[in-house]
């Protein structure tokens, strides 16, 4: 199968090298602290983060930092099938694990002990990346909630098709089978904090891929941030400062 | 790197979900004008001269794919609408199509207009696709009319007279290929067109008249849908059609859904199906299934369609047919259980392109007009082809190329067009590239490109060869080569020495060729493309250029060469107790030829070193090959027949047996114990992208005509199992020393071939050889030339970490089209090869077998005899210089 044409076209109309559209908003759901909708193309993913708020737990109180929860569902509608899904299965458990992870080690958790802090992330609809959109949404979603961070957490992936390396991979991409590289970066400390894939790769081409990937984690970051600034002026704005 | 694009969404509907995938649109899409001032001029391939730039329709490229080829039309721009039609629709039309836009000699360029942002279109409501991609394909004509503005003309070339008619209203100047051709001036062009069909626009008058006066011969394909939907009810059933390779009336389509083959006689119920086409069969009812056995061939075909005679006037094939069918029928009770049908619609074309000659026929009046001619395809399962030509005079005695177009219902054979001629009839170089046409092989001489990647010659083993950490200087050993008398790409050669606890090292010395073919270049490319040498009667076309086959690469005696080596310890029962992979330099101090080495051998006398190593290693090999064979490894292939040809005439003088000496075996058996070791190892390694070479079992069908023959001569096999098989071989000894070995080549005929694979598409007891008994194989021992072996030197170079493994073993679609090629390559170089290494002659056996079943003569053998002749005979004619 043809991922890149002769002429350099993705299937989608994309260049190897470009990301699709991203769209982001703050603030889409009023009952909790913090919300945001994220898009990557067609990928849809809503975020609400509660807290910091008391354990609910008690047996899970940690008395020298505060207790991140994260689950992660699809909607039945997210996919074009439309199937009724399980709760907790496999997949959406580890995802929530790795989202609850990269999370973690950017909220600076340790300013809140004995609290909890959880992130609820939906995926509205599905068309590859979901993962990705996942932590953007939860950073964004996280800011509009006040939680303290380190840095903004932001994620792209980037594939491996027809000898190419290909930026931001959509479903019909995804499920060509290729190496499928997922990284979530601190985008001002220039550190990762997450890095997945699940194929082989040499060395070499691996390095470019992770590379790409980076990079498209730093466009996020940079829309992110920008997204941010106007929400912040809007909100200035409200106040009348 | 984000550009700010406008985007729109596209819906396609499928079957019960609705997908939704997004579709950007571009500005940066160039015109690949070198004329235009506006867009970026680096990928601009159209002149600038007065010439039009065409655009092409969808039906123009694939119908007209052998016009475009030709130099005369150029300036084409090919919109990524109709490439994508084309591919739905055709890939080998696509390939071509693509192969054309990135020749740099050509001027095609592909125009992305479904990405740009002012020749997208989105389908109206109620539009079909079809009318949807015509709009396209208007809309960016008349972006490229007034992009370019008044500079250049630009010409929309259809045959679709609504598409025609609504361009014309629409301002934009289109023309059919036909009148666009005429205007050229080039009458030699026309006969490469490709005749319209009814609802082109230049048969429009002809087409009432026609149904009034031809009849219907054939019955009408099933539409599609009528054919999805049968084939979901189970009443009909797909499958590739296969037609007898010596009988062009009868055909089987393998059929998955009922788990066995389904026979078709007669050109009737084939039903304008060629070989190779998947076609929907609807079985006939049972009771028919007998009857057809009982009925000749001929007789059918008249009762069903009264006026049809298959192939008038040509005595040649028409009592045969009868005859054969009437004698099978007789002796095969067995195989009337097997059920027949008929086709009743094509899923998919497998057209290409047909060498041949045209019949013989008178001159028409007028000469230099229009003449109709049937074409007769050197290859017996395609029917007559009718084409046009305008110069029937200059073709009547050439070997031509034809390509088929269409066969309606109406006409009794399909009718196609001229694409080139070979060369005089009966000319021997002409034959011989029918031959290698006919076989798909690239026969051209290296292109520069390709020779620029061999290193300067006089080449010799360097300094920094022998530096070299990952090469071990094996020089001091006594390293030989055994091989046929001659032979110059020498590709292994062998090692043994006796160790001091009373074990043998031996080591398998094979050409290190990966060290000069790298991966990615040229050179690579092309032996990729190539996958084989192939050997013909008279020559040898090379899988890589001579000097590397027949200097840098052989591993000739008493120079110092690279090697790739697999070195065992062995005891004397010849038990592998540990083995050993490097790279190496070697300098081997004989090339024997088998029969020397032979010699060396029996002669009690020698007792020199060299010697003492071969009887060593013959012993070795001795008890390998005992215990390869009470595994229940077939020994079939060891024997092969000999041709004696009259260097003159190329008649065929005598045949006989390749005499299979023990330093054969001994040398093959090491060779099996190397490629088995290889095997293991790169599997180990790379599980999922490993390049193996299996041979599945066989079914009991496939052995059907070697249980036939053996029955007809009174003989009983036992095909349960390998082992099995090999010992009822064994015991098949007839007063005569040949029969055992000819119903042993029989056996090999009748088998599936061994094929290559990756690894990680099939599961590992898929991976196992029959004909071996080993449950891991492949190719390790000839890379001079083959190329899998090149692939399996890079793999097992990377196992050893020595090199990176090369990227395109990430890609496993890749790989298996790789894969696939070699046994494309493989099996048309076997075609296309001398003597009997032919599967499809198990069916002259057979039939032989069935004229000579019923008597219980002597001359069992003389028969088996008198096909290999036959077989040679054919295999002559070909090269027959009968002038
Ligand atoms: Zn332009």
């Amino acid at each position: 199968m043809e991922y890149v044409s002769p002429e350099g076209l993705r299937l989608d109309g994309r260049r190897p090298m470009e990301m699709r559209q991203i769209r982001a908003e703050i603030g889409a759901v009023a009952k909790a602290d913090g919300s945001a909708v994220f898009e990557m193309g067609n990928t849809k993913v809503i975020a609400a983060v509660y807290g910091p708020r008391e354990v609910q737990n008690r047996s899970q109180q940690l008395s020298d930092q505060a207790l991140v929860r994260c689950e992660y569902s699809m909607a039945n509608f997210s996919t074009g099938d439309r199937m009724r899904r399980p709760k907790g299965d496999r997949r959406s458990t580890e995802i929530s694990l790795v989202i609850r992870q990269t999370m973690e080690a950017c909220i600076l958790t340790h300013l809140m002990p004995r609290s909890q802090i959880d992130i609820f992330l939906q995926v509205l609809q599905a068309d590859g990346g979901t993962r990705s959109a996942c932590i953007n949404a939860a950073t964004l979603a996280l800011a509009d909630a006040g939680i303290p961070m380190r840095d903004l957490v932001t994620s792209c992936s980037a594939g491996y098709l027809n000898s190419t390396p290909l930026l931001d991979l959509n479903y019909v991409e995804d499920s060509a089978g290729g190496p499928d590289v997922t990284v979530g970066i601190l985008p001002k400390l220039d550190k990762v904090t997450l890095l997945q894939m699940d194929a082989k790769l040499p060395m070499d081409i691996f390095e470019n891929v992770m590379q790409l990937a980076m990079e498209g984690c730093k466009a996020v970051a940079n829309y992110i941030r920008e997204v941010l600034l106007e929400n912040t002026k809007t909100l200035e704005y409200r106040r009348g400062v | 790197m984000l550009q700010s694009k406008s985007f729109v969404k596209k819906t396609k509907q499928g079957r019960v979900v609705k997908v939704v995938r997004e579709h950007y649109l571009r500005d940066d899409i160039y015109c690949g004008a070198s004329s235009c001032k506006v867009c970026d001029s680096s990928v601009a391939c159209l002149s600038s001269n007065a010439s039009p730039i065409l655009i092409v329709d969808t039906n123009v490229v694939l119908n007209q794919i052998d016009l475009l080829e030709n130099p005369a039309i150029d300036d084409v721009v090919v919109l990524s609408v109709v490439l994508d039609e084309v591919k739905n629709k055709n890939i080998s039309v696509y390939n071509r199509v693509r192969a054309l836009c990135s020749n740099s000699l050509r001027k095609f360029f592909v125009f992305s207009n479904e990405y740009h942002k002012d020749t997208y279109v989105k389908a109206m409501v109620g539009e079909s696709p079809n009318d949807r991609n015509d709009r396209a394909i208007r809309v960016a004509t008349q972006w490229y009319q007034s992009h370019l503005g008044g500079r250049t003309r630009v010409l929309l070339i259809t045959n679709d007279r609504e598409n025609k008619r609504k361009a014309t209203e629409e301002g934009i100047s289109a023309e059919t290929i036909e009148s666009y051709v005429k205007s050229l001036g080039r009458p030699d062009l026309l006969d490469l067109l490709v005749h319209p069909t009814s609802g082109d626009v230049s048969m429009g008058e002809v087409e009432d008249l026609r149904p009034a006066k031809r009849k219907v011969i054939y019955s009408e394909h099933k539409p599609m849908s009528e054919i999805t939907s049968g084939l979901h009810r189970g009443i009909y059933h797909q499958g590739k059609l296969r037609v007898n390779r010596y009988n062009p009336f009868e055909a089987y389509v393998g059929s998955e859904s009922i788990g066995d083959e389904i026979i078709i006689y007669g050109r009737g119920n084939m039903n304008r199906a060629f070989d190779g086409d998947i076609v929907a069969v609807e079985l006939l009812p049972q009771d028919q299934w007998h009857e057809e056995k009982s009925l000749s061939i001929a007789d059918e075909e008249d009762d069903e369609e009264e006026d049809v005679h298959l192939v008038p006037g040509s005595a040649d094939d028409a009592p045969r047919t009868t005859n054969l069918v009437q004698g099978s029928a007789r002796d095969s009770n067995s195989v009337s259980s097997r059920p027949s049908g008929r086709v009743v619609g094509i899923i998919k074309r497998n057209w290409h392109s047909y060498c041949g000659s045209l019949e013989p026929m008178p001159m028409p009046a007028g000469n230099g007009g229009v003449a109709h001619a049937l074409f007769v395809s050197k290859d017996r399962r395609i029917p007559k082809i009718r084409i046009q030509t305008r110069q029937l005079g200059n073709l009547l005695d050439k070997r031509i190329i034809v390509a088929v177009d269409s066969w309606d219902c109406l006409s009794r054979y399909p009718s196609g067009h001229y694409v080139r001629t070979i060369g005089e009839i009966g000319d021997r170089d002409t034959e011989s590239e029918v031959v290698l046409i006919e076989n798909d092989i690239d026969s051209r001489p290296f292109s520069s490109q390709v020779l620029a990647c061999l290193p300067p010659l006089p080449w010799l083993v360097s300094s920094e060869d022998l530096a070299n950490p990952i090469r071990q200087d094996l020089r001091h050993l006594c390293v030989f080569s055994v091989d046929p008398p001659g032979c110059k790409d020498i590709d292994d050669a062998l090692h043994c020495i006796t160790l001091p606890n009373g074990n043998f090292e031996v080591g398998v010395h094979i050409a290190d060729v990966t060290n000069f073919v790298h991966p990615g270049t040229p050179l690579d490319d092309e032996a990729t493309q190539r996958g084989t040498s192939v050997y013909l009667v008279e020559r040898r076309i090379d899988m890589l250029p001579k000097p590397l086959t027949e200097d840098i690469c052989s591993l000739r005696a008493d120079v110092e060469r690279l090697a790739f080596s697999v070195v065992w310890e062995m005891t004397p029962e010849a038990e592998i107790i540990s083995t050993r992979y490097t790279k190496s330099v070697i300098k081997s101090c004989a090339a024997l030829s088998y029969i020397e080495a032979q010699a060396r051998m029996d002669d009690s006398r020698l007792m020199d070193p060299l010697t003492t190593d071969l009887r060593n290693m013959n012993a070795l090999a001795k008890i390998m090959r005992l215990r390869r064979i009470e595994r229940g490894a077939l020994t079939l292939a060891s024997a092969e027949v000999k041709f004696q040809i009259d260097t003159e005439t190329h008649d065929p003088l005598d045949i006989g047996m390749y005499q299979i000496r023990e330093a054969n075996q001994m040398v093959e058996e090491f060779m099996l114990a190397a490629n088995i070791s290889v095997a293991e190892k790169i599997l180990k390694h790379f599980p999922p992208c490993s390049l193996l070479r299996r041979h599945p079992s066989p079914t009991r069908e496939m052995l059907e005509p070697l249980l036939r023959t053996a029955a007809a001569v009174g003989l009983n096999l036992d095909v349960s199992s390998s082992k099995a098989l090999a010992d009822s071989l064994d015991c098949a000894v007839g007063d005569d020393p040949y029969f055992n070995k000819l119903i042993r080549i029989l056996a090999t005929r009748c088998m599936t071939q061994a094929v290559y694979f990756c690894s990680g598409d099939l599961s590992p007891p898929e991976f196992c050889h029959y004909g071996l008994a080993a449950p891991l194989y492949t190719h390790f021992t000839s890379p001079i030339r083959r190329y899998a072996d090149v692939i399996v030197h890079r793999l097992l170079a990377a196992s050893l970490g020595i090199y990176k493994l090369p990227t395109i073993f990430q890609d496993r679609p890749q790989l298996t089209s790789i894969a696939d090629n070699l046994n494309y390559r493989h099996r048309n170089a076997q075609m296309a090869g001398p003597g009997l290494s032919r599967t499809p002659y198990c069916h002259l056996f057979q039939e032989t077998a069935d004229r000579h079943g019923g008597q219980n003569s002597e001359d069992k053998i003389e028969w088996l005899y008198c096909i290999c002749a036959q077989v040679w005979y054919r295999r002559a004619c070909v090269l027959d210089t009968k002038r």
